[in-house]
Parts: structure tokens; C-alpha cells; sequence
């Protein structure tokens, strides 16, 4: 069983510049060919500033700085057993390239169904821009099958 | 684009379906490096096979990222206020993902006029891999 006493741990920020180079190998990689994602004055005649991140991407600073793989081994859940169960998330302001986002999150909840077959783990996280405004929210749901 | 206004959009309209080629290895290789998500039971059969699996498999973020290019490509990005996906099922190499959305109610929001979008994603078999919704303020 996952130890509910993680319940309010909070993972160390995660800073994930917005990078141009990566918003384009983003794109390659989603099949995405709306240029406003690839090339910039596209991008600015949609009003932003250079590339946005499109809706998922920032899912990427967690894994980049290692933070959510960390939580897994922290939790003790293990990769086999681990699945994606729900995401979500709430736009507040776009993030583009220069930008420098920072996610900081905390396990909000732990609880499991069936028995224990399952296990749930959420995380509920902000991200903010260099300027600490406040660009998204994120909930994640893990779930470990047993 | 011709962005979808609030006056013209009705409950039950649906959007335009995006359908993907189906998943191969170097579509998952490409989602891992890009995404950040490095987790080799994606893109390493070994490792796949050794946590039961018959092969590696899809990214759930790579299937939300395909439902999140049906939704830009019908209203433009700054319109989105939240998306929110359910992974309901695995996505296997060659599977081709149909995403597709319908609107389900209008509403205002924080001042604004909104639309909630009913999202769905499923493969060539009918099954479904993700189900989701949206809200997208239009003007």
C-alpha cells in the first residue's frame, strides 16, 4: 500500500524554460503542422509574443527536472504497475518561448478501490511565469494496478 | 482559421474529427524525447515485455496532445480555459486514433461565454482510449 503520509508532501519546483527549439520537436512529434506552433511570425500574427507551448506541453517540466519520476520511487510505486489515469488542466496565461515556467506541486490526495487493486495517487500543481504570474493549473491522477 | 463564435455554435455541434496514421515506434521515440517522458516502457521492448506487456505502448500525454490539436485547430489556443482527459484504455502500436468532440452546453464562465466540449478519442476498432471535456470561451 502507498503510505498516505505523503498526503501534502510537496515536490521541489520544477523550472522548465520555453524553449524554441523544443516547441518545434514538440510539434514533429504530435503530428502538429498549424505553424503558429512552428514558426514565430505566424505565431505573432495570432497575437503571441514567439511560439506558445501548445495546451499539454508543460506537462514536460516535471519529467524534465526528474520531479515526477522521483515521486514515483518516493511512493515506492513501481513503473510496471503505474498507469496515467486522469489529467487536466486550467489555462490562466499563455507560455512562450523566453519564457521560464516553474511547476510546483504537492500530493493532494491518496486512496485506493477495490480492495487496495487500486491505488490512486493525485497531484495538484501551479505553474507560474518569471513574472509569478499565474499560467496554468494541473491535476494528475496516478494509478497503480496491483 | 474562422474562429467559431458563441451565437453561431450550437449544443450538439461537433467538431471537425482529427484522424491520426497509426502509432509506430518512431512516433513513441520522437513523443519520449520531445515530451520528457523517458519512461522506457514506451520505446524499450525489453523493458516492456519484462513488466508484462507484449510491446511498448503509447504515451497517455501523446493521446492528450492528439485531442489537444482537435481543439486548437477548431478555436485558437487563447480560448482555451480547461481541458481535462481520462486514459480509459492502452494505446498499442498500430492503432490509428480518431479524436473527436462535440459541444454539450453553453455557459458563461467567469464573465465569459463559454462552450463545454465533450472530447473523445478511440482507435480504428472502436475503442475508446481517452474521453475528456473542454471549456473554450468564444467570441
Amino acid at each position: 500500500m502507498i503510505d498516505k503520509r505523503w498526503i501534502g508532501h510537496a515536490l521541489p519546483p520544477s523550472v522548465l524554460p520555453i524553449e524554441r527549439s523544443r516547441l518545434q520537436f514538440f510539434a514533429k512529434a504530435i503530428g502538429e503542422t498549424d505553424p503558429v506552433y512552428t514558426d514565430a511570425a505566424a505565431a505573432r500574427d495570432a497575437g503571441y509574443p514567439d511560439l506558445p507551448a501548445p495546451p499539454t506541453f508543460l506537462f514536460a517540466a516535471e519529467l524534465d527536472s526528474g520531479a515526477a519520476f522521483q515521486l514515483i520511487d518516493l511512493l515506492q510505486i513501481p513503473i510496471a504497475k503505474l498507469l496515467h489515469g486522469e489529467q487536466s488542466f486550467t489555462f490562466h496565461a499563455a507560455a512562450c518561448v523566453g519564457d521560464t515556467v516553474t511547476v510546483r506541486s504537492t500530493v493532494s490526495d491518496i486512496y485506493d478501490k477495490k480492495g487496495g487493486a487500486l491505488e490512486f495517487v493525485v497531484k495538484t500543481s501551479r505553474a507560474v511565469n518569471q513574472r509569478d504570474e499565474l499560467v496554468a493549473e494541473m491535476r494528475t491522477v496516478l494509478v497503480c494496478r496491483h | 482559421m474562422t474562429t467559431p463564435t458563441f451565437d453561431t455554435v450550437s449544443v450538439g455541434d461537433t467538431l471537425p474529427p482529427l484522424q491520426l496514421p497509426p502509432v509506430d515506434r518512431t512516433t513513441l521515440a520522437l513523443f519520449a524525447g520531445a515530451s520528457g517522458d523517458h519512461n522506457p516502457i514506451h520505446i524499450d521492448i525489453d523493458v516492456a515485455r519484462r513488466a508484462g506487456m507484449p510491446d511498448v505502448f503509447a504515451q497517455g500525454m501523446l493521446g492528450m496532445a492528439w485531442v489537444g490539436r482537435l481543439l486548437t485547430r477548431w478555436a485558437p489556443q487563447s480560448r482555451l480555459r480547461r481541458f481535462d482527459a481520462r486514459f480509459q484504455g492502452i494505446t498499442h502500436l498500430g492503432h490509428a486514433m480518431c479524436c473527436s468532440g462535440k459541444v454539450v452546453e453553453k455557459l458563461e464562465q467567469a464573465g465569459e461565454r463559454c462552450v463545454r466540449i465533450e472530447l473523445h478519442s478511440a482507435n480504428q476498432h472502436g475503442q475508446t482510449k481517452i474521453v475528456g471535456e473542454a471549456i473554450v470561451a468564444l467570441p
